[in-house]
């Protein structure tokens, strides 16, 4: 099997590719070569041993009877290492298919790095073929059209700037029906945190931010919500290749926070953006760490949990399992606080294998779902590993504190109709707390 | 013929251990500076903390993913790389050549031992491509130069124990050194650069995984 | 209030979006006709009245003679309170409550649906479907907002809208008098995930109201001169290729990335930091003044007379200072923010910090003793021999002038003033319920 076998349908791809020439194409590699890319991807691409020890660690591999053409190097010989071979002298047809290899399947979620003896980021590699990609314009419909937004609006869903404030006086609003005096403090300078989300939630999932203010609320958290652009803490553009602004983005949510002089950033449950916030963004702009600490939802609900500040009225008693989100298990270590906040809220969590930063990617991360629906079927049946997993562990609820990841485990659990209800953290909390009467 | 062996282990020898020095060393130099200049933002995160755990959890056999989900290939990985390192070590003639040109002494391996050694990393380079052939994964991204890489390494191998059976009278013993030699001038160059960049890379990404993403990468 | 810059593209600034230097120069506080005698006094207490529903963040005005609050007062019914009254109008929803530099109270109200801007406790006569990020002239006597109008989006100045409104607005700036305003708006409506039409470029600049002719894929903070009415912005040309635009002329070169521009204080010329070759420099018309050696360079500064030139750059991948004419300072910190030039031209302050704790003041390179939870924007007095910032340590604030702690501890305070002399300074906070207004002499 190769990518040239299974070509989708793609409007972005072939707009894309209808303007590339061979001699475009080889330019743009050897600018990409002479200027961007050094030691590491020379490194990477010379020392890999061929030895396949990776492909095991793929979804895509496992879900595809072990179709070599999924594995992490075989994804690579296709796509880098057949461009260093020929000098990026390649057909735009060539391009097609490394795009959609890279763009549609790779969740660059670092699985396979555990599988490999030299060390090698096959998720680097294929990141640098996004990149390349986005600089010769061929890149899936929807994570571009996705990439323009965050370039017009600073978020992922074309959100404008006074719908994004009448969201939250909404919420503010409704809540304050069940929480008396709930207040959505806007712009409030110097106070510890602001919280931060995906544009998807003023869009689609409003529910998620009244939960959040009723939780800080609850808590009695000095907190407060941004109304200016940069409360979006998403990046697509991370994962279009668009490094310029990724590094746009990421510091328009710096320095809101730098602006209100809060002494940190919240982020409710998405994984991409804290990857977009610890490891990718903060690097562009020259930073070493974060400018501004980012606190991952897991985080601050361990921390509420550990300081009381929230009481709870009892405990799930059906079987739970915990799915745990590449980005900020693999991507940052949390999976003990992952679990310390689920046995608070669960009485009967029934862990799934591999699990913790061994754990297998929903197939929905690396803007992967974010490529729209004509991929859809490649990341739900390259995913049947995840299938299996969940199944095996009979639980009725599954934990996801990941927004892609809820996408894409949901399609999974409707697709092998498995019958599993997904959660956030945020939900099973907002579920459990104690509520004014 | 005895002067043309001379010649070999000599000169020859010399000009390959120098033309990999200068080119292992211009190698690395020059992967340090493109690393410096061009992924200023890798570099800074190396931590010798986090380098060494991660070579160190890779260098325990069935410790990591990647070996646990390849027994067969992990046994014959390490059992390679180990006899490798010990008959280029401890093998008597290439004692001798080190005493002779250094002075160096010390113990070394029966012949009937390093036979033995012999033919047990020649089996393995036997799986090697065994396992090139017929693993499905491996035969999709095997090209000419992982071949290459093989046959360099099997070749002073297989000339040696040929060689110790006296098999070839005369011409064996020089071809292993001309086999030899040519497998150390073409580490920078092949596949076998993982010799130079291994470690690195290893280490790299130990770097990265204990002190940006506070988490194990094996 | 101080005036707040555009540090941000696009974000609603608390002050005019002018170049940084005017501020001090034009003296936007009339600071001569405030009461300056040396000592402290409670303006009012501010304790949340038990007939309230809630109190929210306490404002106080520029002089610290008076302290508001919004207050609710039942279900939808919000009023504010300024010291011990609470004003008789009330509306269904009040937000962003500003004091103008002129003293004027300021504030977005809703009513019936209709949202309009209080200016000292008078509405405006329009309303609007929305209304957010105000925008105040140096003096604070014009007041800028964007605004939402049947779903058709633009600006409006002292309560005048726009003539034409546009399918999206944002990226709001306006002149330095507060007689002009601009933003980003996008000209041509686009349907879903249509890449055609956005790549050949929706978007462009309306400078009150009047979109200019260059229509492109990215357009991004906006800002005017000193006087001219002239206006430069950050563009994106493709995918990957940046550059400047100034009064609807592009600069003739490309950049793999641009930062916001500035005007030089003639208003002849316009610097931004460009990226070349993966490194950061300054360009001035589009000529490289400052080589692309950066890791980052940003926030860009001039002195007054234009003579000296200021940025926060990072010489190293990770470490961060500020550079004058080119020369880093020597001291090194993994994030620094909030440059501030003196009025004379000859000294910069600015912030460093350690992931946004440890915050160190350093005036000139060299760091104030003590290192705070947090800081805010150095401010220099108009002789420019002195230098303050509030600071806040262990949950109270307070104010250090010259490295040294004045005017005692609050709950909360708010950024000091100088006198015109330069002899005293303002601090104006919040204890334990007490809005307090505090003159200090300037200790050396
Ligand atoms: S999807 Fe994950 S495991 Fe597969 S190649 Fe990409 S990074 Fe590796
Ligand atoms: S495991 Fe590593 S060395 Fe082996 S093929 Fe995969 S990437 Fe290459």
């Amino acid at each position: 099997m190769s990518i040239q076998d299974r070509k989708i349908d793609d409007e972005g791809l072939a707009y894309g590719v209808s303007k590339l020439t061979t001699d475009k194409i080889q330019q743009t590699f050897n600018a990409l070569i002479n200027n961007e890319t050094g030691a590491k991807l020379k490194a990477f691409s010379e020392t890999c041993m061929r030895c396949g020890m990776c492909a095991e660690a793929c979804h895509f591999f496992v879900s595809h009877g072990n179709d070599p053409s999924y594995a992490p190097v075989g994804k690579v010989s296709q796509t880098m290492s057949k461009l260093l071979a020929d000098n990026g002298k390649v057909t735009p047809d060539d391009i097609y298919g490394m795009a959609q290899i890279a763009y549609t399947e790779c969740n660059l979620c670092r699985r396979c790095v555990h599988y490999c003896p030299i060390g090698i980021d096959v998720a680097y590699i294929m990141t640098t073929i996004r990149r390349f990609c986005h600089k010769l314009g061929v890149t899936p419909q929807y994570i571009q059209d996705t990439a323009h937004s965050h370039s017009a609006t600073m978020n992922q869903m074309w959100v404008k700037d006074d719908e994004w404030i009448d969201s939250l006086f909404w919420q503010e609003d409704e809540a304050r029906e069940e929480f008396p005096g709930l207040r959505i403090p806007m712009d409030k300078e110097g106070a510890d945190f602001y919280y931060s989300v995906i544009a998807p939630e003023p869009k689609f999932r409003t529910q998620l931010i009244y939960q959040a203010a009723a939780i800080m609320n609850q808590a009695g958290c000095d907190w407060t919500m941004p109304s200016m652009p940069g409360w979006d803490n998403s990046d697509m553009c991370m994962y279009s290749g668009d490094f310029e602004m990724m590094g746009r983005l990421k510091r328009q949510h710096y320095e809101l926070a730098q602006n209100l002089k809060v002494s940190r950033i919240v982020m409710g449950e998405c994984g991409h953006a804290f990857r977009s916030i610890y490891d990718n963004g903060n690097r562009w702009l020259g930073y070493k760490d974060y400018p501004v600490p980012v606190v991952h939802s897991i985080e601050f609900f361990a921390e509420l949990f550990e300081q009381g500040k929230i009481k709870l009225t009892g405990k799930i008693q059906e079987p739970v399992t915990i799915h745990d989100p590449c980005n900020i298990i693999r991507g940052y270590g949390l999976m003990d606080k992952l679990r310390y906040v689920a046995h608070q809220l669960c009485d009967n969590i029934v862990e799934m294998y591999p699990n913790r930063e061994h754990n297998f990617c929903c197939s929905a991360g690396g803007g992967v779902i974010n490529c729209g629906p004509p991929f859809k079927k490649v990341r739900v049946e390259g995913n049947l590993a995840k299938a299996n997993q969940l199944k095996a562990t009979g639980a009725k609820i599954c934990i996801a504190p990941c927004h892609n990841c809820h996408g894409g485990l949901e399609d999974i659990i409707h697709h092998y109709d498995l019958g599993i209800e997904l959660k956030f953290l945020g939900d099973l909390i907002y579920e459990l707390m104690e509520k004014p009467e | 013929m005895n002067s043309l062996y001379n010649f070999a282990v000599g000169p020859l020898a010399w000009a390959a251990f120098i033309i990999l020095a200068v080119t292992a060393v211009w190698r690395l130099w020059s992967m340090y500076n493109l690393a410096k200049q061009k992924d200023a933002s890798s570099v800074a995160y190396m931590s010798w903390q986090f380098s060494l755990r991660s070579i160190v959890n890779w260098l325990i056999p069935y410790n990591s993913l990647g070996w646990k989900t390849n027994p067969v290939l992990t046994a014959v990985t390490f059992i390679f790389h180990i006899c490798f390192v010990v008959l280029v070590i401890f093998v008597t003639p290439h004692q001798i050549l080190l005493e002779n040109a250094f002075g160096i002494t010390y113990p070394t391996l029966s012949s009937e031992a390093a036979d033995v050694l012999t033919l047990i990393t020649i089996a393995c380079c036997c799986y090697f491509v065994y396992r090139r052939v017929t693993n499905v994964t491996v035969r999709y991204v095997t090209r000419s130069n992982d071949w290459i890489s093989l046959g360099l390494v099997a070749a002073p191998l297989v000339t040696a124990l040929l060689g110790s059976w006296g098999v070839g009278g005369e011409i064996m013993p020089l071809l292993h050194v001309l086999t030899a030699e040519a497998l150390i001038v073409a580490i920078p160059f092949t596949r076998l650069a993982h010799i130079l960049f291994a470690l690195f890379t290893r280490a790299y990404i130990g770097s990265e995984f204990g002190g940006v993403r506070h988490c194990k990468d094996w | 209030m101080q005036l707040y810059f555009p540090l941000l593209p696009c974000v609603p600034t608390k002050g005019a979006s002018v170049n940084p230097w005017m501020a001090k120069e034009a003296s936007m506080y009339k600071t001569e006709t405030w009461n300056w005698e040396v000592g402290q006094r409670t303006i009012a207490d501010m304790t949340p009245k038990s007939d309230h529903t809630w109190q929210e963040e306490i404002v106080m005005s520029p002089d610290g003679e008076k302290a508001s609050a919004i207050v609710c007062l039942d279900d939808a019914e919000f009023s504010i309170r300024t010291n011990d009254d609470v004003s008789e109008n009330t509306f269904e929803k009040l937000w962003e409550l500003t004091y103008a530099a002129n003293g004027d109270l300021c504030c977005y109200a809703m009513q019936d649906e209709e949202w309009t801007m209080v200016v000292a406790d008078k509405p405006w006569e329009e309303t609007y479907g929305f209304v957010w990020s105000p925008l105040f002239s140096c003096d604070g006597n014009n007041i800028a907002t964007a605004v939402q109008q049947d779903m058709e989006y633009g600006m409006s100045v002292n309560g005048s809208i726009w003539e034409n409104l546009y399918e999206n607005a944002n990226n709001f700036a306006i002149s330095p008098d507060g007689k002009k305003s601009a933003a980003v708006v996008q000209v041509t409506p686009m349907g879903q995930a249509d890449l055609k039409t956005f790549r050949n470029g929706i978007f462009s600049i309306a400078v009150d109201g009047i979109a200019w002719d260059t229509h492109l894929m990215n357009l991004w903070t906006p800002v005017f001169d000193a006087n001219a009415y002239r206006v430069a912005a950050q563009v994106r040309l493709t995918l990957y290729d940046y550059s400047i635009i100034v009064d609807n002329t592009l600069w003739d070169n490309t950049y793999q990335g641009v930062w916001n521009p500035l005007f030089t204080p003639d208003g002849k010329h316009v610097v931004a930091p460009v990226r070349q070759g993966g490194k950061w420099g300054l360009a001035k018309d589009g000529q490289l003044i400052w080589k692309a050696t950066y890791a980052n360079c940003w926030h860009q500064q001039f002195s007054p007379d234009g003579e000296n030139l200021f940025a926060i750059v990072a010489p190293e991948y990770g470490k961060f200072t500020v550079a004058v004419n080119d020369v880093p300072w020597k001291m090194r910190s993994p994030v620094i923010t909030d440059l501030a030039v003196s009025p004379d031209g000859n000294s910069a302050a600015a912030l460093a910090n350690t992931l946004n704790t440890n915050w160190q003041i350093c005036v000139n390179g060299s760091t104030w003793n003590g290192s705070y939870d947090m800081a805010w924007k150095p401010v220099f007095c108009p002789h420019s021999s002195s230098v303050a910032a509030k600071v806040r340590k262990n949950g109270k604030y307070s104010v250090l002038v010259n490295g040294k702690n004045v005017g005692g501890e609050f709950d909360m305070c708010f950024d000091p003033i100088f006198s015109d002399d330069g002899g005293k300074v303002l601090i104006r906070g919040v204890h334990e319920g007490k809005a307090l207004r505090v003159v200090a002499n300037v200790p050396n």
